[in-house]
């Protein structure tokens, strides 16, 4: 039996559609078919008459993790430039950047209790990822798509109070990873569906491409961050979780959630770092230039999104548009996994490997 | 206090007899929903209904109602139609049908018939026949997919639940649900416990977390809401259904939810036996003792569902036939061995 999941279904995060040869549950084969979402976001951003005109489209790319979005983009065009960003500007960002990857992981995590029934946990991460966009608010005046970095610096400074409601705001989250790793982590139903579920080796994961959450889980030690240090990364301490197999084989569902849960709070130990050493003062808009022209030539930027290796390959012509616009999205690349880790799968466990590899439609399509 | 006669079952006309039943159905449904809604928010961190009505937004599942009766009843194409029209009535039938043995106080029962639990059990067994019903009729693969889980789960199920049912019967002697109750009454020989058959011996609370379990999927409920999971199935059997149809499925469920609830409450916790003895006991105590245990009942049964992730088909198979029928088979020998010593 082939049966189309997709793309109004609940559980496909968005507008994805599988095509499933079934055996009875069994599915004999996936089909990801994608493009529900596009955009075109690459011919766009070779049709701005200005390079900061591309920022408000990469947050449509990954929705849920905008800022992440916009820091490889804007760090891409930086390096183009040669250009120098203060001290405070890049801390904002760093802070910024690891929120957002903490409100990612939260709706990551929540909608994957939620794709195995669990729903209570999925509005405890929303209460928390509310304090998170309430923050981003505050800073930028909106909530999912912000628009907030500039190329050299930031559209404008953060609000006044900004120190204090993140430092508030980590004292809080640490007790609610405690209370969703005794609801969620340690269930015994929940270690159930995901223990040996969906599992991708090591070298299959290499292969394929994968990054990020997705190739920690399988064992590897792999941080854009510690591996390519961008930014000011370089100055914090932080581990790198990676998946151990603990309840089942390096690589299930199981790891690939719980690296998302350790990752919040390494993402916690780098945001108390930085609020510890940001320069209180400075202008974050000094740096902006007023007319963005890079020397002819290309660059291939790559940053960590809370999907993965984000990369942004851009062409200048010298021009004040960009020649070509190239964007690396992990959810596309992971989306590519799913024929090769849910052969023999049920229809339940797809599911699960769906939530576990946690896609973005709107990064898969641009 | 108004006191019915001990013996009005026969004397009532037929028709009291059914209207009594639904009107508790009804008004069960609509409380058990908005509760449902109140748990779930109270679990979560939230308020729930707020709004409609004012007090805590008592009259949300009324306000749902009148929403659902104005939706358009859709029929697929290629549906089967006429199967596909039965059939959520068919399953509310079976589930009110079975309300007829339930001796909701000392002096109410529907028909006081000396083998009730087994009309109960054999009369919830068409919930499956409809489900399948609906599955099949509807023509849409999820459905059909839902509708064989359910098949599945149900008829496996049914097994720890005589099994544990009938634990009860040995030690209790009788198939009569008013039977059973009335031998409840009173405190047990120490005399500060009821006497209640969840106490009579240790076998039979080993019972009672069997026949838990089993009614938590006999009643499609979270962690063993297979048939409907709507985060792999969309919607199970129901996806196709609207409006009138689609409301009828849930009253089905959650009358199927109180019928297992009260049943639990007959053969472990005394029915409408007060625990404290002579004190507030009589007919009208009696119903509110009884429909509290119920819902004490129901009330775990919501906790349960806000609270656990579902398992997974096979998964739920393997739980049924690997542990559960295994230790309600060796549970029931122990107690017929129990009975015969002591």
């Amino acid at each position: 039996m082939t049966i189309n999941m997709g793309p109004q279904h609940p559980s496909t995060h968005g507008v994805l559609r599988l095509e499933l040869d079934l055996d009875g549950e069994v599915i004999k084969n996936t089909r990801p078919n994608i493009g529900y979402l596009h955009r075109c976001f690459e011919k766009y951003a070779e049709k701005m008459d200005d390079y900061s005109k591309v920022v408000p489209y990469t947050d449509r790319m990954d929705y849920v993790s905008a800022m992440n979005q916009e820091h490889g983009y804007v760090i891409a065009v930086e390096r183009m430039l040669e250009l120098e960003v203060p001290e405070r500007v890049e801390y904002i960002r760093v802070i910024l950047a690891e929120l957002q990857r903490i409100a990612s992981h939260l709706l990551g995590i929540g909608t994957f209790g939620l794709d195995l029934g669990a729903f209570t946990p999925f509005l405890y991460c929303f209460t928390e990822r509310e304090k998170i966009l309430d923050i981003f608010e505050r800073t930028s005046g909106a909530r999912l798509l912000y628009n907030y970095f500039a190329i050299g610096g930031l559209i404008k400074d953060v609000h006044p109070d900004f120190k204090k409601d993140t430092a508030e705001f980590t004292k809080t989250l640490r007790p609610v990873i405690k209370e969703l790793n005794d609801l969620l982590s340690t269930n015994q139903i929940f270690i159930k569906r995901t223990a040996n579920i969906g599992v991708l080796p090591e070298k299959v994961a290499l292969n394929y491409g994968a990054s990020g959450p997705v190739l920690r889980g399988s064992g590897v030690e792999w941080d854009l961050r510690k591996n390519d240090p961008y930014s000011i990364y370089d100055r914090f301490e932080f581990d790198i979780p990676t998946g151990m197999g603990e309840v089942g084989t390096i690589g299930d569902c199981w790891d690939r959630y719980i690296v998302r849960v350790r990752e919040m709070e390494q993402s916690l130990r780098i945001i108390e770092q930085a609020l510890d050493s940001m320069p209180d003062e400075g202008d974050v808009t000094e740096a902006v230039p007023k007319r963005i022209r890079p020397k002819e030539g290309e660059l291939y930027a790559r940053t960590e999104t809370p999907r993965g290796e984000l990369g942004y390959y851009i062409i200048s012509d010298k021009s004040a548009s960009p020649y070509r616009v190239k964007a690396r999205a992990p959810s596309f690349v992971h989306l590519g996994l799913l024929p090769a880790i849910s052969k023999g799968a049920l229809i339940a466990d797809m599911v699960a490997i769906v939530g576990s590899i946690d896609i973005v439609l709107g990064e898969v399509d641009r | 206090m108004i006191n019915f006669a001990a013996n009005t079952t026969y004397t009532l006309p037929i028709l009291v007899h059914a209207a009594i039943p639904l009107t508790i159905i009804l008004v069960y449904a609509l409380v058990a929903i908005w509760g449902e809604r109140k748990i779930a928010g109270f679990i979560q961190d939230r308020l729930g209904p707020m709004n409609v009505g004012g007090w805590h937004g008592w009259a949300q599942s009324i306000a749902d109602l009148l929403k659902l009766l104005q939706k358009e009843d859709i029929v697929p194409n290629n549906a089967s139609r006429f199967l596909y029209k039965f059939a959520p009535f068919m399953m509310f039938a079976a589930s009110y049908a079975a309300f007829a043995v339930i001796p909701f106080s000392s002096s109410y029962i529907g028909s006081n018939i000396n083998i009730g639990v087994f009309y109960l059990l054999a009369v919830t067994s068409l919930l499956t026949l409809s489900i399948i019903m609906a599955a099949w009729a509807s023509n849409n693969k999820w459905s059909l997919l839902g509708g064989m889980r359910s098949a599945a789960q149900m008829v496996s199920y049914e097994v720890p639940t005589i099994a544990t049912v009938l634990t009860v019967i040995i030690v209790a002697g009788s198939l009569n649900l008013m039977t059973i109750t009335e031998m409840q009454a009173g405190n047990d020989t120490l005399g500060f416990l009821p006497n209640w058959l969840i106490f009579q011996n240790p076998f039979l609370i080993v019972a009672f977390i069997i026949f838990f379990i089993s009614i938590l999927a006999e009643a499609h409920r979270v962690p063993f809401d297979l048939p409907e999971s709507e985060s792999e199935l969309v919607a199970g059997y129901q996806t196709e259904y609207s409006g009138l149809r689609w409301a009828m499925f849930m009253l089905a469920e959650y009358a199927d939810m109180l019928l297992l609830s009260l049943l639990g409450s007959v053969l472990f916790f005394g029915g409408w036996n007060s625990p404290f003895g002579e004190f507030m006991a009589g007919p009208v105590w009696g119903f509110f003792w009884f429909m509290l245990k119920g819902l004490l009942l129901v009330f775990v049964m919501m906790w349960i569902r806000w609270t656990l992730p579902r398992y997974r088909v096979d998964q739920l198979m393997h739980i049924c036939w690997g542990i559960l029928i295994p230790l309600s088979f060796i549970n029931l020998v122990l107690v017929a061995l129990w009975e015969v010593i002591f």
